[in-house]
Formats: C-alpha cells, sequence, structure tokens
C-alpha cells in the first residue's frame, strides 16, 4: 500500500521489481532534458518577435501601478482563466430540472472553487432570504420544532471536507459519448461543508421510539422529498450552512442544507425546510420512479444510497494534448464507504498497474488527489486509473460493472475511466465506441 | 433540617428533569404547532393513508391535463419536454425499457404527492386537491388502471394497484468485484 504523501513512489506489479524514486526521477529527468534542449533552442529564436514581455524586456504589468487594493469587494479569477467555467450542455429540453458540471480537468487539487461546484436542480434555484427561512422538525418527536437560521447558527457546530457527487454521472449509455474528464465525471465536487450534526437537531426535538427514517423536504419549487435511515442521521449527518467557508451558494441549497457524507448527491436536500421523522420511508417520486437502479430482470434497485470507489486522471484527460517526454500523470478518487487506500495507474491499457502517489492528508469521504510521474515515448497509449477504498473494494472495470447491471440501470456508475493518447499527443475517450 | 435540604433538591432535581422534557439540551427553536404542522407536511405514504379530502374524475381530469400539463407532457402523456407518462407495459426487462407512471411507479398515492407538490412545473401546489385527483386518475386511466367513469379519492386512489408494486428489490451492492 502506497504511504499518503509519498508522492511518486510506484511498484511494477507485472514484474514485481520496485522502482525508487530516486530511479524513477532520473528517468524522466533524462527524457525530460532532451525535450527541454529542444525546446530552448527554438524558443531562443523567437523569443525576441513573440515574446515582448519575457528577457530581456521589461515586463509592461511592472511599468505602471495595478489595480487599486480592494477594487474588486469579492475577488473574481483572473481575465485569463475566464475559460475554466462550469460545463453547461448547450441545448437541454429545459433549464429547471438538468445538472452542470464541474470542470475537473481545469482544477488541482480536492477543493472544488465555490462557483465551480457541480449543480443539479429539480425545480430551479429559488432564492430565500434566510431571516424568513424556516426549519420545521416533526414526525416522531417528543417537541416539534419550528428553528430559525439563527438558531440554527447557534447549535454546536462542525467543519468536514467531503466529495459530493451525483448518482448518474455519468448514465452508463453516456460513457462513449464523453469528451472531457468533466462530460464523463463532472457531476463531482469537493468542499469542506460547515454546520451542525442532523443528531444534534433530533435530539434537541427528541425521538421518539419507532423512529426509523427521516424525511427531509427542499423548500424549491419541486419540493424535493428524500428519505434518510436514521442510522445515518445519527451517524455523519450535517445540517450545513457554510460551504468553504462561506455561506452556502443558493445553487447548494441556501440557506441551508442536509448534508450526507458518501451518499447520492440528492439525498443532501438543499434549501432544507422540513424534517419529518417517521417509521417508514416516504416512498417518495425520487425514491421510486427516479434515483432507482433498473437491473436486466426488470427489477430495480431502491434506496442505492452509497456512492462506491471511483478515480478519473484529469491530466492528462480527454480534449488535451500530452508532448513527449516527462508527463505527471494526476487524477481524483474518492470513495462513499471511507478513505481511498490505493490508486493504481496502468499506462499500458491495462496489462500492469503502478501504485500512485496519494497526496496527504487522505480524508475519509473526500477526495483524493493521487500523481504518477510518467514519461510518453509518443507511441499510442491508453492510460487509466483504478482505486481501491479502505474496505478493500477495489473500482470496477466497465465491463464487470455492465456484466452484473446491464445498460440500463442509469445511475452509480463506477466504472474504470480510460484515456486513449494518439501519436499526435491527442487525449480522447478511451472507450470503445459504441 | 437536612431532610428539608434533601426535598428541595429533589424537587429540583424533578423540575430539571421536567424542563428538560419541555425543552431540548440547548432550548433553541419554538415549538411548531399542529396547525402549523398539518400546514406544511404535504408527505402522502404509499399507501394512502394520508391522502387528503377532496375527489375528482377521470373526465375532469382530463381537462385539467389538457390545460396544465399537457404542453410538456403531450396531450395524451407521450412525452415532450416532460417525461413520457403512459405505456410502456412489459418493457422493463427488454434492452430498451420505457419507464412510465404505468410500467414503472409502484404506488399510486405517490402520483399525488409528487403532482401536488412539484407539478405543474411552473406553477408547483396550485391545483386544489380536487384537480390532483382528477389529474392523477386521468394518468391511470391512460395506462388503463382505472375506468373512463372513475372518480378518484383518497379510498378510490389507495386502492389502485400498480403493475410494479413488487418490482423493486434492496440494494445487493457492493455487488462487482
Amino acid at each position: 500500500m502506497t504511504n499518503p504523501g509519498d508522492v511518486g513512489h510506484g511498484r511494477d506489479e507485472a514484474d514485481g521489481e520496485t522502482v525508487s524514486p530516486s530511479r524513477r526521477r532520473f528517468l524522466s529527468r533524462g527524457t525530460a532534458l532532451v525535450g527541454g534542449a529542444m525546446a530552448g533552442g527554438l524558443a531562443a529564436e523567437t523569443a525576441l518577435a513573440d515574446d515582448p514581455n519575457g528577457p530581456p524586456h521589461i515586463p509592461e504589468w511592472m511599468k505602471a501601478p495595478g489595480a487599486d487594493t480592494g477594487a474588486q469587494p469579492y475577488g473574481t479569477p483572473s481575465p485569463f482563466e475566464k475559460h475554466v467555467v462550469k460545463n453547461i450542455p448547450k441545448s437541454l429540453k429545459q433549464y429547471t430540472s438538468a445538472s452542470v458540471r464541474t470542470p475537473l480537468q481545469d482544477l488541482d487539487g480536492i477543493i472544488t472553487p465555490n462557483g465551480l461546484f457541480y449543480e443539479r436542480h429539480h425545480g430551479g434555484v429559488p432564492e430565500i432570504d434566510p431571516a424568513q427561512h424556516r426549519l420545521m422538525v416533526h414526525g416522531l418527536v417528543e417537541r416539534p420544532l419550528v428553528l430559525t437560521m439563527d438558531d440554527i447558527r447557534r447549535f454546536p457546530s462542525e467543519s468536514h471536507v467531503y466529495f459530493l457527487e451525483c448518482s448518474g454521472n455519468p448514465d452508463f449509455k453516456a460513457i462513449h459519448a464523453g469528451k472531457t474528464a468533466s462530460d464523463l465525471v463532472g457531476l463531482v465536487s469537493c468542499a469542506e461543508w460547515t454546520g451542525v450534526r442532523l443528531k444534534t437537531v433530533l435530539e434537541e426535538a427528541g425521538l421518539k421510539p419507532g423512529a426509523k427514517w427521516v424525511v427531509a423536504e427542499g423548500a424549491d419549487a419541486a419540493a424535493l422529498t428524500r428519505s434518510i435511515p436514521i442510522e445515518k442521521c445519527l451517524d455523519d449527518a450535517l445540517l450545513v450552512y457554510s460551504q468553504n467557508g462561506e455561506r452556502l451558494r443558493p445553487q447548494q441549497g441556501y440557506p441551508l442544507r442536509v448534508f450526507l457524507p458518501g451518499f447520492e448527491g440528492n439525498m443532501s436536500v438543499k434549501w432544507l425546510r422540513r424534517l419529518n421523522v417517521t417509521d417508514e420511508p416516504a416512498y417518495s417520486r425520487e425514491e421510486t420512479s427516479k434515483y432507482t437502479d433498473l437491473m436486466p430482470d426488470g427489477t430495480a434497485r431502491q434506496f442505492t444510497f452509497m456512492m462506491e470507489a471511483k478515480s478519473i486522471i484529469t491530466r492528462p484527460s480527454g480534449t488535451q494534448r500530452v508532448g513527449r517526454g516527462f508527463n505527471e500523470i494526476t487524477g481524483i478518487a474518492w470513495s462513499g464507504r471511507g478513505k481511498i487506500a490505493r490508486v493504481e495507474v496502468s499506462v499500458d491499457d491495462g496489462k500492469t498497474w503502478q501504485d500512485a502517489g496519494l497526496q496527504a492528508p487522505v480524508l475519509n469521504k473526500a477526495l483524493t488527489r493521487f500523481r504518477l510521474p510518467w514519461s510518453w515515448t509518443g507511441e499510442p497509449v491508453i492510460i487509466q486509473s483504478r482505486a481501491t477504498d479502505e474496505t478493500g473494494y477495489v473500482q470496477p472495470s466497465f465491463d464487470a460493472l455492465t456484466k452484473a447491471r446491464g445498460m440500463n440501470s442509469f445511475y452509480h456508475d463506477n466504472a474504470v475511466i480510460p484515456w486513449r493518447i494518439a501519436v499526435s499527443g491527442e487525449v480522447s475517450n478511451g472507450y470503445p465506441k459504441a | 433540617m437536612a431532610i428539608r435540604r434533601l426535598e428541595i433538591a429533589a424537587a429540583l432535581i424533578l423540575a430539571l428533569a421536567g424542563s428538560a422534557q419541555a425543552e431540548g439540551r440547548y432550548g433553541l427553536g419554538r415549538p411548531a404547532s399542529e396547525a402549523e404542522i398539518a400546514a406544511w407536511n404535504i408527505d402522502i405514504d404509499r399507501e394512502g393513508k394520508k391522502l387528503p379530502a377532496g375527489s375528482g374524475s377521470v373526465a375532469h381530469g382530463r381537462e385539467v391535463f389538457g390545460a396544465q400539463c399537457a404542453s410538456c407532457h403531450g396531450e395524451k402523456g407521450e412525452g415532450g419536454l416532460g417525461d413520457k407518462l403512459v405505456g410502456g407495459k412489459g418493457t422493463l426487462a427488454s434492452a430498451k425499457p420505457v419507464k412510465t407512471v404505468g410500467s414503472y411507479w409502484p404506488y399510486a398515492p405517490t402520483l399525488f404527492d409528487y403532482v401536488h407538490r412539484a407539478m405543474p412545473m411552473n406553477a408547483p401546489q396550485s391545483l386544489s386537491n380536487d384537480d390532483v385527483y382528477a389529474v392523477v386518475g386521468y394518468l391511470l386511466n391512460l395506462n388503463g388502471l382505472v375506468a373512463d367513469d372513475a372518480v378518484l379519492d383518497a379510498h378510490s386512489l389507495s386502492a389502485v394497484r400498480m403493475p410494479n408494486r413488487d418490482g423493486f428489490v434492496p440494494d445487493p451492492r457492493p455487488d462487482v468485484r
């Protein structure tokens, strides 16, 4: 198993030979130097003409004072980063019940900026005045309560870094079509969440015997309703009001949402207005007609909460281009069941696998960044990653997954995602064409 | 004197226990009244025990559907901007399953719950209970599950047995190793 933080150490499984990090670095650097020398010669010739702010010139942004301090009361990214935006499908039938994706291939680390967090709404994004927002807790409780946002913020608070992932990320039938990492699995994001334990609020109301489920309802136009098993409610479930230090964005449930670490995203009900403690699930539309997984025999799996272990290489990934020589392969891995224990990377179409380094700290039910130093020889290759979580569960291949579940279950596709690198260096979706 | 003190201590403990019963550990929030809960609690269970008073005919449902729903779901629930609501019977185990109210939804009262809380998409919670019963009746009729002259209410809607009622199974994952 790879030691968290021991970035770059790997073992080649095919022959069992352990390649030391220093030896790998030496090999990689040798290749990089050859490429670098060539690039350097070219650069020198074109520098004067095409590099007006490079040496020997003084960069123009040094010749006059920059923008005023505080010119932006709420800071935004550099204009040169304006292409890094949510991945919004162009021609949906409607945008009220729809989803948009995080541009995973443009991001580093494990924290998703709030403005790039994926969205999935069922009745649009409501604009809620927190002063007028109320949470009602009722049903099988001793003391039915109405809570204001001020009340909720007075409870003891906690902060945790957790991923959130839409259950359909992607549809089994969409895997051949996705061009970028975002197209394929952009309905996953990760943030630091702050709020109160759901358990604390339920205990404030006092659970009655027989309380087995909590039905959460949103204050959106869908009044979205999901049933949460009481075990999860009393475990790590949160009522969240802040994300990455600031109040939730409207798209993430402002002013209050449920957060169920590791469970499919739609259960973390946004714009939370009501918790109904019950003895059985609501069997709402969102847990019968939708978010149930149809099997080849015509039965459908219900209450499929867990988001199982998954990973994807985000660089190099689809629509990017790699150059010969040194390239760092990097990506993200996550599991709803806990911590990521291992990420393996194959650079030979799955024939052999080697351990990637995991960036410390490796957090429970959070994205984990993995990296593997690699040198591309210019041959066409297929690269892919495979995650294992702390329970020993290994991310399956698409073939293994569809063998068990067929092609019509729509939700919970956590298959390995291959990228094809052509002789040109162009990277594209590595799934065989349908 | 000592006994008196003990009595006071006992009374205090009882009072504390009593207040713990009356309010939670942090004393936050205010009590929700029965009327407030009744006004906000729109959850309908799968057996239909919580269905409200009111009724609506299939014939009236056709009118309401035409005015409120057809622009997205089609005149006969064939789908469009919104989901297809009719048909698909016997397709669930095929290569191209068609999941509709008739072929997939397991419980008829859930239709009331969903139409009432979320439809029509441009004006949710605007239909009267009578109109919701009527629209639900029309959808069930289009799927061949109630007669043309049916009138739906709490009793008759609860009595409708959906074809896919027993089609759901628990989550067996991890199922792939």
